[in-house]
């Protein structure tokens, strides 16, 4: 299955948050999304969403300004 | 599912912005939310426009006085005669932060439930006709049921 792709650079809180949000509505189970965010609290938020919604953090990076998190819909 | 409920009392930008924030990260958390909007916070819900009603002199006093939808609302601090709101709506908007009008919109279709408070609206003047369409018109027990099922439950 191809991973999918969601730019949230340059949106504010809780942009990125309501992006993955919706794209995860429309995923099926074991599909992955990977999500770019240069909100710096995107970090904290996404493993904060993860945990609330059961869905599971497979990474997390930062470099430079940009953060990078993949996403596997539970 | 859980559940947030908020009391949105304050009519001021700054807050406003804030509850609905919260509103939409809560929503894309998947929660169910309802807000429950009193006082100066009504003003939030009001139409840009003018609506024709029904009124009597000193409800038609409220209404002139009082800011009219998310557009109008003032900063609670630093507002210095409009020019501290006209500055925060150019900052947000250059660093690409959502509008209060964009917030509202996307709580509404996360389906975030908007009630506004109908004894505020009685005092204060507010019709129906005045407020944004897909709210609900309620009072304190509505708002009460609501928040006995949340488990987070705010006051701004």
């Amino acid at each position: 299955m191809e991973e999918r792709y969601i730019n949230a650079k340059g949106l504010q809180c809780p942009g990125p948050i309501m992006k993955l949000f919706q794209e995860i509505k429309t995923m099926a189970t074991g599909e992955k999304v990977k999500i770019e965010a240069s909100d710096f609290g995107f970090s904290k938020d996404v493993e904060a969403w993860c945990k609330k919604t059961g869905n599971k953090l497979l990474s997390l990076e930062q470099s430079d300004n940009v953060i990078t998190a993949i996403v596997e819909k539970a | 599912m859980s559940k947030k409920t908020m009391i949105v009392f304050s009519g001021d930008l700054d807050k406003a912005m804030a509850a609905f924030i919260i509103a939409n990260g809560a929503a894309s958390m998947g929660d169910e939310v309802t807000m429950f909007f009193t006082f100066w916070g009504l003003n939030i819900l009001r139409k840009a426009q003018k609506v024709r009603v029904q009124k009597s002199m000193i409800e038609k006093m409220f209404g002139w006085m009082m800011p009219r939808g998310p557009e109008k609302l003032k900063l609670s601090k630093m507002n210095m005669g409009g020019i501290g709101s006209y500055m925060m709506r150019s900052i947000m908007k250059q660093k690409n932060v959502y509008s209060l009008n964009e917030l509202m919109e996307s709580a509404q279709a996360m389906g975030v439930k908007l009630i506004a408070c109908t004894m505020s609206m009685d005092i204060m003047g507010i019709k129906k006709e005045e407020l944004i369409d897909g709210i609900d018109y309620a009072g304190v027990a509505t708002y009460l049921a609501h928040a006995d099922e949340g488990n987070v439950n705010l006051f701004i």
